[in-house]
């Protein structure tokens, strides 16, 4: 039985002090009083006086509420049993169904031994054009979709979750709105993905403290799946709310902010997280990706800039669509060259044209005269927005780059396009 | 009687403890939990209680807590077996560590560096009755394709008599192979295996010397435009995605240098696995041997602890120094410098010192500077030279490289290789903006045919950012042909394709001759009936050139293309 405290010291910001000689570093406490009850982690010890952040926050609660030391640190369940259901930050049932308590597993474990890693190999599926033809994403690859706030990125991440060639999904939800949430529910729901999912989900009414957990109880979550063999896809949005939510703990906490009051390990803090990613050698792997708003659409903005040294590429989504410049998936090449073998020339020929269409939209806004060619270009842009970069395309590899040689003839001579001729040999289309 | 303090407080990898015997700053500490012992450092002493960073995770230490002080400062293993390792910041061995605790690093695990079994076949070079000094060696051991000295240990001070030397033969790291004896009788025995403070620089040398050989990193904007000198120092600022990686990996493939320390701080753990998965499959072109026997791996990746971070750069440079002392080239390549100042940021602010520019700490400069000084060439007591060149990444926040770490690093380096988001973007790699970067090292071209380059690039650039404004069209034609002189400079020779094994790698020879040559294609003033003429010849001349380094070096191939590019610039009228 462990000691019950009954008097706190301090509150400020979530952090209670209370006195207390057996507390240990990390350790989770119960705090019950007459209104509610909340778990809270020792942040901090000092001589006899113990240091929590409260999960739930520190409203309303009173100088006497009873504080019982658990003994361990902050726990989440790892079975099977997860497997359809939907938890809020603190890790409690967000979906009406039973707490679960098995095969429970620490938070923030220790990190994955280098040795342990293999270079990745297999490519992720998704379906998604933007994403399969020109900018692969591998097993083991953490990329974030950096995005301006109002695009359609929660959209994209359950296209992602229903589509993506992977054997579980791990989500967290981080300050989304509730709508969202059941946006995502009843989406996944519908299709009969939840079966194979697990969410995370902290709303923007939760307490900010819950959002801290939700990248961690989705990681060691995601962790015990991999060690089973199984390849898992965690979906992470929105990075930015989470490390705001940072921000706002550490200057309660009176820390010193570094840069635009963020805290000083911002980037150890995001690259923990990331670096969870991984293929192990005889094991599972986890693939992360996670939207990062960008306040003001300004790639230099503390979170963007930390996380684009942290992550393997990245991936814009701009105008409703991946933006083709920019993104970037860097380990691409080591899978792209096996999936079939005008995979890499329509990757590189299909963009070239692209950016050379785009040229052309400026030359016509400035009223220059358009040639032959540029009507053609023009032809082939409009056709590359709407077959293969709308997010609403749902193609097969193979598919899209047979899509792909079909507008090239729709739009082009075979000679025109800078292809190697013995690809134009086996993969121009017939005209239609 | 063992010194033990208890912890009186903990915050984050901070901890404090109350002690009652003298502690030594900067002494290595450990605190208990239950079973585990958890290494730390002393870094702050207050009265009796004294801060120290914890290397490991922290969660489940407790208040009253054991502490252990060990009185010795945070050391490395020095001695044969190094190469090829792949050590944490502690210079734990992480594939050890692996076969022994699985996928993941537990804490409070600490496996020796060198391996106690193992026997080296030691030949002797002293004498009974010799007089020695620290650094002198005393034998060898072949290890890898060197002789690897086995030295008086470091720390000993004046002269020592050998009294005692053991015959040919193979011994362990820990085996007594030499007893020395002392100005006052005192005697020492010495093993193959010696340890010393990260944080000391190794100082057994005759003298320090000026960094006057270029070391060739077959990167030609770097041999040609900005060299790096052995034994001098470089800093790689550049924004995400730029490709300080790629360029650092580069480096440690081709360097012209002995052995290659890697020291990954605070960066992505895959691309440590791509180090560490493929150089043992690649080899050495100069010695025919796997790149991973001329390596060391010091890895202290993001998601490792941060306290070790700081450590990881400290241990990476003293086995750099080590392998100097034995007369060897090393290139040291930290990557990234600026993960290392974040942890010292980081730790400063659990300090609660008043911080500096961004919240780093005010001494950063002064550490930084600390630092890049332990490179350096030196003459040792047997007359041979050895260098360490510390060669360190930095990632500037927001690629604004006014920032502290940035310009910290500038202050002492001697050469700047600065990535540009632009040229990236425009897949013009290496990314090293030539027109930004600079260098105060001699290259291996010539010092007259480098200011003509620059200032042909200098101009191409003016003439690109006039014509954005006025066209092509309004431009002159004599304009415009500079501005594609400067294009083809940059296609045919700055630019190097990093996956072609020829162009990859471009020997310090070749770059003298290639370079030559172009220089004289572009001195004499070439007539073009017409912008369209000049933009074809230049095209075609850049197509051609770009084929000739492709083809292999000192082969009738090699000679072909020489002769081409020549034919082609005659044809125009030039004088070659």
């Amino acid at each position: 039985m462990y000691k019950t405290y009954v008097r706190l010291e301090r509150v400020t910001g979530s952090v209670v002090a209370v006195k207390t000689n057996d507390a240990a570093n990390r350790e989770l406490a119960l705090i019950t009083w007459p209104g509610g009850s909340s778990l809270a982690q020792v942040v901090r010890l000092e001589a006899d006086r113990a240091y929590l952040q409260v999960f739930a926050g520190v409203r309303g609660l009173p100088t006497d509420a009873r504080v019982r030391f658990l003994g361990r640190p902050m726990q989440v369940p790892g079975s099977d049993a997860l497997l359809g259901r939907i938890f809020d930050g603190a890790g409690r049932p967000r979906d009406g169904g039973p707490s679960l308590d098995e095969e429970m597993i620490d938070l923030a474990g220790p990190s994955v031994n280098p040795a342990k890693r293999i270079i990745p190999r297999t490519m992720v599926r998704t379906g998604i054009p933007m994403i399969d033809v020109f900018n692969s994403l591998v097993e083991s690859q953490k990329l974030p979709i950096f995005s301006v706030p109002g695009e359609p990125y929660l959209e994209l991440l359950a296209r992602l979750a229903l589509q993506a060639e992977v054997d579980r999904i791990v989500l967290g939800g981080m300050g989304l709105k509730h709508d969202d949430f059941l946006y995502f529910r009843d989406t996944l729901d519908g299709a009969g993905a939840l079966t194979r999912t697990v969410g995370f989900i902290h709303t923007a009414a939760d307490p900010t403290v819950e959002c801290l957990l939700v990248p961690d109880m989705a990681l060691a979550v995601a962790e015990r799946f991999a060690l089973r063999n199984e390849r898992v896809l965690v979906l992470l949005s929105d990075m930015t709310n989470y490390a705001d939510a940072m921000k706002e703990v550490a200057i309660t906490m009176e820390q010193i902010p570094s840069n635009r009051g963020y805290p000083g390990d911002l980037y150890t803090q995001l690259a923990s997280r990331y670096e969870r990613a991984v293929d192990f050698d005889d094991a599972g792997s986890i693939t992360i990706l996670a939207v990062t708003t960008m306040p003001g659409d300004d790639v230099t903005h503390p979170v963007p800039d930390n996380t684009g040294y942290i992550t393997e590429g990245q991936l814009y989504l701009r105008g409703g669509r991946i933006e083709p410049f920019g993104s970037l998936s860097r380990l691409k090449q080591l899978v792209n060259g096996d999936t079939r073998d005008d995979h890499r020339a329509i990757m590189n020929t299909m963009i070239q044209l692209y950016a050379a269409y785009r040229e052309t939209l400026e030359k016509r806004a400035m009223g220059f005269r358009m040639s032959e060619w540029d009507g053609q270009l023009l032809r082939y842009g409009e056709g590359f927005e709407a077959r293969l970069m709308d997010l609403d395309v749902d193609l097969p590899l193979e598919a899209a780059l047979d899509a792909g040689w079909r507008l090239l003839a729709d739009c082009f001579e075979r000679t025109q396009t800078g292809l190697p001729s013995a690809l134009v040999e086996r993969h121009w289309p017939e005209p239609a | 009687m063992a010194n033990v303090g208890r912890i009186v407080s903990i915050s984050g990898s901070l901890i404090t403890a109350a002690f009652e015997q003298p502690v030594v700053q900067n002494e290595v500490a450990y605190a208990r939990l239950h079973d585990l012992r958890l290494k730390s450092e002393l870094i702050r002493v207050r009265g009796r209680y004294a801060d120290l960073q914890v290397f490991e995770d922290t969660a489940g230490l407790y208040v009253g807590a054991r502490v252990e002080f060990t009185g010795e400062l945070l050391s490395v293993e020095l001695g044969p077996g190094l190469l090829g390792q792949v050590v944490d910041g502690l210079q734990n061995p992480l594939p050890a560590l692996a076969e022994a605790s699985g996928y993941f690093l537990p804490r409070g695990k600490y496996l020796e560096p060198l391996d106690r079994e193992q026997r080296w076949s030691f030949t002797p070079g002293v004498r009974e009755g010799d007089t020695v000094f620290a650094g002198d060696a005393l034998g060898t051991v072949p290890e890898s394709e060197f002789e690897h000295r086995i030295m008086v240990p470091f720390g000993l001070a004046g002269a020592w008599t050998v009294r005692s030397v053991v015959a040919a033969g193979s011994y362990t790291v820990e085996e007594v192979v030499a007893t020395l004896e002392g100005a006052k009788g005192q005697s020492v025995e010495v093993s193959m295996l010696q340890r010393w403070p990260v944080k000391v620089p190794i100082r057994a040398y005759r003298e320090r010397l000026r960094p006057s050989e270029p070391l060739v990193t077959k990167v030609r904007i770097v041999d040609t435009l900005c060299p790096v000198a052995r034994g001098g120092g470089a800093c790689i600022p550049g924004p995400f995605g730029a490709g300080k990686t790629v360029l650092q990996q580069l480096m440690s493939r081709h360097a012209e240098v002995d052995v290659v320390i890697v020291a990954a701080c605070g960066e992505r753990a895959g691309e440590v696995v791509e180090t560490l998965r493929e150089f043992p499959e690649l080899t050495d072109p100069r010695t025919g041997r796997s790149l991973m026997e001329r390596t060391v791996i010091v890895c202290n990746t993001s998601s490792m602890p941060v306290a070790a971070r700081e450590a990881s750069v400290y241990t990476a440079v003293t086995l750099a120094e080590y392998y100097r002392q034995m007369g060897l080239q090393v290139l040291l390549l930290a990557d990234s410098t600026s993960r290392w100042a974040q942890a010292l940021r980081e730790v400063s602010g659990r300090l609660e010192e008043i911080p500096g520019e961004e919240a780093f700490p005010a001494y950063l400069e002064s550490v930084v500077a600390a630092f890049y000084e332990r490179g350096g060439t030196v003459r040792l007591r047997d007359g041979s030279e050895g260098s360490v060149t510390v060669i360190g990444t930095v990632s500037p926040a927001g690629g604004n490289l006014e920032e502290p770490v940035t310009q910290a690093t500038l202050k002492v380096v001697g050469a700047f290789l600065g990535l540009s988001r632009e040229r990236s973007d425009a897949r013009r790699y290496p990314a090293i903006d030539p027109l930004e970067s600079w260098s105060h090292y001699g290259g291996v071209v010539d010092a007259a045919d480098v200011s003509f380059a620059q200032r042909l690039l200098r101009d191409g650039n003016e003439v690109a950012q006039m014509m954005k404004v006025v066209g092509e069209e309004g431009t002159a034609l004599e304009d415009v042909v500079r501005y594609l002189q400067a294009e083809f400079l940059d296609a045919s020779y700055l630019q190097q394709d990093a996956f072609d094994a020829v162009d990859g790698a471009s020997g310090a020879e070749r770059q003298a001759l290639v370079f030559g040559d172009l220089v004289r294609v572009l001195r004499p003033p070439l007539a073009f009936d017409d912008k369209d003429a000049a933009r074809r010849f230049y095209q075609y001349l850049t197509q051609v050139t770009k084929d000739w380094n492709r083809a292999p070096w000192q082969t009738p191939e090699f000679e072909a293309g020489r002769e081409q590019v020549r034919t082609l610039v005659r044809e125009a009228g030039g004088d070659v």
